[in-house]
């Protein structure tokens, strides 16, 4: 029944090679849909001419503002007629994915033979922001894939102003280096927060994001208006049995040249097992009967290097929770920003200290809502109106570890400083 | 046209259904993992348990023919559970260390590389360019199957001194994200404007706000309320084009690569950097990039060469100073490259720290 493939050649040369090709899975949807017949001639001739060929519009589903991305083909002959018109239609649809991105086999064939029936058949596992982005259905077939995706027990994601889809890192389900539960921290948070992802009408997107560890493997700190990233505040742990299988399988330069110097802070000493420390912040391990390693975790920066070299050997703390950083972003209009510290550790460990996280990120969002130029990101405001603002706004308090150095220009108004530093006093004496 | 359903607001769902036995029973209770081989992550719990995970690349934008054949060798070797990474790799997890080789042996057959762990260079996070974007320069699964073709063995070994991510973008905006090295079109020319359009298509003053460096403004052309630009302040940084269509970014001749590197999210050592610009002006050139490959090779295979173990791009950047990274990579040092934008004085060199 598909009509007959176009030439493409260029496209064609993008299957040959070892990588797995998106043009092999194309040319086997086309077989079955012209759909897919005329997606490749519109993609083969962008290839041609190096020019792209869609332009937005306004296509959703009942109830929601947002989260389909519509695409309508600009590539038109002299009658103003589609040239393919079978994909003159391509539009996506953004659906949020299970925290930590699992799936069993059972529902990935159910989202197969959902996006099979109504939709090109490609998807794409998965979007930058997260989403599980179902690529290219025509517009009335948008509600029917959709539908069937809802029942299946799956929702769209955030488009425009909005607050986004989030991620979270595999975290708890399959890492040691977790310091919270990533996923209730991710559907707690986001499911408050529907109405703003599915009725655009915050001044511009709002990302969470959720990473387990400072090794952030979510990037939530350059992507994500509020990062959660988590982190603990007690004594790293040891574990001699897997300390001592270290070393014996990598020696002593490795230890010296990989773990010890490389430690940011200079935290790690090597000493001789007579020689070590004892102390309320003094985490040790002995790597062989004559050595061991000295941590002292008053100045360790949490920034995991020895961790991730020597996993399990040493290890996280007991005393976990999270480092909330805001206003992180890229590009458009002012630069990159990273998040800024605004809370240097919030405790996650009940069911008060989730309700907490969530309230936070109502303040902030409430704050950048009403605050926030058209087209302003947090961060961007943020620069405009300053740390200081956006924290009374927020009722956090500041602290020291929000800064990378105070202040090195002196052209400030200080007559409220007696009135802050009897204040500041006044709450550490209470 | 279909009826009215309510839809049902789930928001993000539950993701124990979905997890694989071993992670539902030990959740939150990992003691360590190591990595057996290239691929292939063994994590053990305090309960004792144990879990391997293979990981194998995709090609991302996935046909359902490709999904279902990843569920077969799910349902046959994994027990019908997998997981996705953020840079678009699956993970089969297998608590039977048996049914290891025996899945590798199934993905590497049916074509899906086996990797992606450790010191190796991973799959390319990136954007959707000509396929489904209204504003791309570039495509990007094309530049990014071209790259992984000559990076395969990258991926399926451990071999370099530290991860290495990269990312694709296809315009400035930069959708695909911060990397180790990234590729991002840039737009060398300002927009052109088709002034009979701007009145019908674009709210302008939402336009005039949107530019960086305040370079457009409203105007009247052929008797008709339009929009200009001053393009000797225009940066084109394409922030225009969005909401006004009919002011064009994108040029086939004009619409060039660049190269970015040591950008890294981890606190790991030391704090998060940006990635930086160090090389810019190569063509659009479908279907293979040649000329984006060639240097992302050359600083990819030079930081393998000189960078010590567990130093990431970055790391490594650090220790031998820029002046040196453009000499070891043969890529020459423009003014162009010296930041001029907001901050930039931070970017500057105030010190006499200077390696001969």
């Amino acid at each position: 029944m598909a009509k007959k493939m176009h030439d493409t050649p260029m496209l064609d040369q993008l299957e040959s090679g070892p990588w797995p090709s998106f043009v092999t899975g194309l040319k086997r949807l086309a077989k079955d849909k012209d759909y897919m017949v005329d997606l490749m001639g519109q993609l083969e001739t962008s290839y041609r001419t190096k020019k792209g060929y869609w332009k937005g519009g306004t296509v959703g589903v009942f109830g929601y503002g947002g989260g389909v991305i519509p695409r309508f083909t600009e590539l038109k002959d002299e009658n103003d007629k589609p040239v393919f018109p079978d994909a003159a239609e391509f539009h996506t649809l953004r659906v949020q994915p299970p925290a930590g991105m699992h799936y069993n086999t059972e529902v990935l064939r159910k989202m197969c033979d959902i996006w099979e029936r109504h939709g090109s058949g490609l998807i794409a596992f998965h979007g930058q922001s997260g989403d599980i982005m179902f690529q290219g259905a025509k517009t009335d077939k948008v509600q029917d894939a959709f539908d069937e995706l809802n029942e299946l027990g799956f929702d769209l994601g955030g488009a425009g102003p909005a607050v986004r889809t989030s991620m979270s890192c595999v975290g708890a389900a399959r890492c040691e280096q977790s310091c919270y539960d990533e996923a209730k921290a991710h559907r707690q948070v986001i499911n408050t927060f529907l109405d703003d992802i599915h009725r655009p009408a915050l001044p511009y997107k709002f990302k969470f994001k959720f990473s387990g560890c400072p090794n952030d493997c979510m990037n939530s700190i350059q992507r994500s208006d509020m990062a959660v990233i988590g982190t603990w505040r007690d004594n790293m742990r040891t574990d001699e049995g897997l300390a001592r299988k270290w070393f014996d399988a990598h020696g002593m330069n490795e230890l010296v040249n990989n773990v010890i110097s490389r430690c940011p802070t200079k935290t790690i000493l090597l000493k001789e097992v007579k020689d070590v420390a004892q102390g309320p912040t003094i985490s040790s391990v002995k790597i062989s009967d004559s050595h061991a390693l000295e941590i002292d975790n008053s100045n360790c920066v949490r920034c995991m290097h020895c961790v991730n070299v020597m996993t399990g050997a040493l290890a996280k703390g007991t005393d976990t929770g999270a480092t909330i950083l805001i206003g992180g972003k890229r590009t458009l209009k002012i630069g990159d920003l990273m998040g800024t510290v605004v809370v240097p550790f919030l405790p996650l460990k009940t069911e008060e200290d989730y309700e907490a996280l969530v309230e936070l990120g109502q303040k902030v969002i409430d704050f950048f809502a009403e605050n926030a130029l058209e087209h302003e990101r947090t961060g961007e405001m943020i620069e405009r109106i300053g740390l200081v603002n956006f924290l009374e706004g927020i009722g956090v308090d500041i602290d020291p570890n929000m800064v990378a150095t105070p202040r090195t220009n002196p052209y400030v108004r200080m007559d409220g400083w007696d009135d802050e530093v009897a204040r500041i006093n006044a709450k550490k004496t209470a | 046209m279909a009826t009215m359903r309510t839809p049902i607001e789930s928001g993000v769902p539950d993701n124990r259904p979905y997890l694989h036995p071993a992670l539902l029973k030990n959740y939150g209770n990992w003691r360590y993992h190591d990595r057996p081989r290239p691929g292939v992550l063994h994590h053990v719990s305090h309960s004792g348990d144990e879990v391997w995970s293979v990981r194998a690349g995709t090609q991302r934008q996935m046909d359902v023919y490709t999904i279902r054949k990843l569920c077969d060798i799910a349902d046959t070797y994994a027990e019908g559970h997998v997981r996705f990474t953020i840079r678009s790799n699956i993970e089969f997890m297998v608590s039977d260390p048996a049914k290891v080789d025996p899945l590798i042996g199934a993905l590497t057959e049916a074509g899906f590389p086996v990797g992606g762990t450790g010191n190796s260079v991973s799959m390319i996070a990136h954007t959707q360019g000509w396929l489904h974007c209204d504003i791309p320069g570039t495509d990007a699964s094309g530049a990014v199957k071209a790259l992984m073709d000559d990076l395969y063995t990258e991926f399926i070994k451990e071999d370099m001194p530290n991860r290495v991510h990269l990312s694709t973008s296809c315009c400035e905006i930069n959708c695909g994200g911060q990397a180790d090295i990234a590729i991002i079109v840039q737009h060398t020319k300002p927009p052109k404007i088709n002034h009979d359009l701007v009145a019908n298509v674009c709210e302008r003053p939402a336009v005039v706000a949107r530019c960086p460096v305040a370079a457009i403004r409203p105007a009247l052309v052929n008797g008709k309320p339009s929009l200009e630009v001053d393009e000797k302040k225009c940066i084109c940084c394409g922030a225009c084009y969005p909401p006004c269509p009919p002011m064009q970014i994108n040029d086939p001749e004009y619409s060039k690569l660049a190269i970015w590197v040591g950008g890294k999210n981890s606190n790991a050592r030391g704090k998060p950097t940006f990635m930086k610009m160090v090389a810019s002006g190569l063509p659009n050139n479908p279907p293979r990039w040649p000329e984006v490959s060639e240097i992302v090779k050359k600083i990819l295979y030079t930081y393998k060469e000189d960078a010590r173990s567990w130093e990431r791009i970055a790391d490594w950047v650090e220790r031998i100073g820029w002046p040196r990274f453009f000499e070891k990579c043969d890529l020459p040092f423009t003014k162009y490259l010296i930041d001029d934008w907001r901050g930039s004085r931070a970017n500057l060199n105030a010190s006499t720290h200077i390696r001969f």
